[in-house]
């Protein structure tokens, strides 16, 4: 087990790097520049400024030659400083903002989870019911629903409307004010929405796979020996089926990370919560290379950790692929 | 059961292909249908709710949301199918060369996908997006970029399992050369599964472009789009409820229409699949 999660880790080096040389080339070839940003609205901004300015960020050199310093101080552990005002370093921007993102996201993955797989169950097994129908046409509007929609509605009627939620930022404005509960309660009240949101379309994705799952799992001829010899119906779908149709589910989960990660940016944005999703954005939008590389960087790490973790809880729940 | 019967059968698929057909007459007559100019602002009647003259109400320059989201409509369909070209086009390329040829080719190009399915694809996206212009085309042609890498891995299993076929070999015993091979012969057999794809395809890409608009850096105003639309519906949350509600329901009524038109083909060319 441990040489199989060490092949893998090692595995994820050379796509780590694949990953880096993409993200580097496709931002550097693309036209415009960070110093366009900084200097074209400032009319006192003399070419030689802005020569000025690409030495400071080496950026007058080859794109190679870039690159290789920016690999060399990431093996150091060091992911550069931004070039937004502030001029701090990436990794402290990065690592003060990811909590919250993750707390979110692991937040709503254990929604998913809770409520997908007994929906995705349930409506196998009642197969053609009112239910089954009622799940089908739920997972078809989750898988079309645009998120940031959903979140504006949420906010109009919860937030606007009843008043019964607050809809942006993570904290009220008297939170230094308020007792130990209250503040934990103001947080809770704050996530709800977010959370809500970004779990909304995985639900949909989860619950339809675990049905297909189950409908298969049902007609394997293990299920005729577990009745055969006189298991309860209850016990052959829910000790024999429903173990055998959650594992292809652990995949699914670990295939599902892009798409959580990649959500925050737009949740994050919309309920201006201050994780990696809104920090991406803000330096997108003020061509922050270094930190725009950053997160892409913590971004694809996360995503391989979480198939890595998806692989390795696949092969412990699995017998049968233990051996490879 | 012929083709028509099992078409008539499935009613899932003629709800999609009924949305689809619906969506395709609105922008193609927009001109004709829109009541107002999409573009015309009127500045004494701004924000007004959804009335008799204005169904959807006005925008924050007064002007016709209904006719903004009508042309909204052909924005929609143009970046879903143009993206999905793209996507299309790489992506069974790459698959054919890939399972056709095997060996390092394959090695190569598949290391190639599993890096670019590494990446949260809309913080890839954002990426590049904020880099270039963000006009239509360079929309269409970066959801299209970072949108193949399924396409490839389907096209690539279909040609892993016909490529020792014997019509492949037929072909080549007649002196085909590869490329004829690929295209003529072989592709044909996939055309089913990337006809699904693409179905499917348009529906995410559809997605994609609303989200880029709605965060200010897809289709800018202007050009009336669903998503920019739901922008100024943020901006006006708490006071104009129709800016955020229709244009959303539009989204969710067309992504619903082509989720359903392709889950609809896939059961009716793959009868495997059938309950």
């Amino acid at each position: 087990m441990l040489r199989y999660i060490i092949k893998r880790t090692l595995f994820m080096i050379p796509l780590l790097l694949g990953i880096t040389v993409i993200c580097f080339f496709v931002m550097h070839l693309a036209p415009g520049s960070p110093t366009d940003l900084q200097t074209e609205m400032n009319p006192k901004a003399s070419a030689e400024m802005k020569e000025r300015l690409r030495t400071m960020y080496e950026l007058d050199k080859p794109i190679h030659v870039q690159y290789a310093s920016w690999l060399t101080k990431i093996s150091q552990g060091d992911l550069g400083t931004s070039f937004s005002t502030d001029h701090r370093p990436v990794a402290d921007k990065i690592m003060e903002r990811l909590p919250v993102t993750i707390l979110i996201n692991l937040l709503s993955l254990f929604i998913i989870i809770a409520v997908a797989i007994p929906l995705g169950v349930l409506s196998a097994v009642h197969k053609d019911s009112w239910f089954d129908k009622a799940t089908t046409v739920f997972v078809f509007i989750g898988f079309a629903v645009p998120t940031f929609w959903l979140a504006l509605l949420l906010m109009i009627y919860f937030g606007s409307h009843l008043n019964w939620l607050p809809i942006s930022g993570l904290r009220s404005l008297n939170y230094e004010y308020l007792s130990a509960t209250d503040r934990l309660m103001d947080v809770v009240k704050h996530l709800v929405l977010p959370v809500f949101v970004s779990a909304f379309g995985g639900l949909a994705g989860l619950s339809r796979y675990m049905r297909a799952n189950m409908l298969e799992v049902i007609q394997q001829d293990y299920m005729m020996t577990a009745r055969a010899k006189g298991l309860s119906e209850r016990d052959v779908i829910y000790k024999h089926a429903l173990r055998n149709a959650l594992l292809p589910a652990i995949t699914i989960l670990g295939l599902s990370i892009p798409g959580l990660i990649g959500g925050s940016v737009i949740f994050e944005t919309i309920f201006a919560i201050p994780g990696m999703g809104q920090l991406f954005y803000m330096s997108v939008m003020a061509r922050d290379y270094p930190t725009i590389m950053g997160i892409l960087l913590i971004g694809a790490i996360l995503t391989l950790a979480g198939n890595l973790i998806a692989d390795v809880s696949y092969a412990v729940a699995d017998p049968r692929i233990r051996i490879s | 059961m012929n083709f028509w019967e099992s078409l008539y059968k499935n009613k899932l698929m003629l709800t999609g292909g009924g949305l689809v057909l619906l969506l395709l007459v609105i922008s193609i007559l927009a001109p004709w249908l829109a009541p107002y100019d999409p573009g015309q602002i009127d500045l004494n009647n701004v924000l007004a709710a959804p009335s008799m003259q204005h169904w959807f109400g006005t925008d924050q320059l007064g002007r016709d949301v209904l006719s903004r989201m009508i042309w909204g409509a052909r924005i929609s369909l143009k970046v879903g199918f143009v993206a999905t070209g793209f996507a299309i086009l790489i992506g069974t390329v790459l698959g054919a060369v890939s399972g056709y040829y095997g060996g390092w080719v394959d090695s190569v190009i598949m290391r190639f996908v599993d890096i670019m399915l590494c990446f949260p694809t809309f913080f890839l996206i954002l990426a590049v997006i904020a880099f270039l212009e963000p006009s239509i085309w360079n929309i269409m042609i970066i959801i299209g970029v970072t949108g193949w890498m399924g396409v490839t891995r389907l096209v690539r299993a279909d040609f892993i399992s016909l490529r020792e076929r014997d019509f492949v070999h037929a072909a080549k015993a007649i002196g085909a050369g590869d490329l004829r091979i690929i295209f003529m012969h072989i592709l044909p057999n996939s055309m089913a599964s990337i006809l699904v794809a693409a179905t499917l395809g348009i529906a995410g890409a559809i997605l994609t472009e609303s989200a880029l608009s709605f965060l200010g850096i897809g289709v800018q105003p202007p050009t009336p789009s669903w998503g920019n639309i739901l922008t100024a519906g943020k901006d006006n949350i708490d006071i104009a409820w129709w800016l955020s509600l229709y244009p959303g329901l539009a989204i969710l009524m067309t992504v619903v229409g082509y989720n359903l038109l392709g889950e609809g083909i896939r059961d009716l060319l793959d009868p495997r699949l059938k309950k």
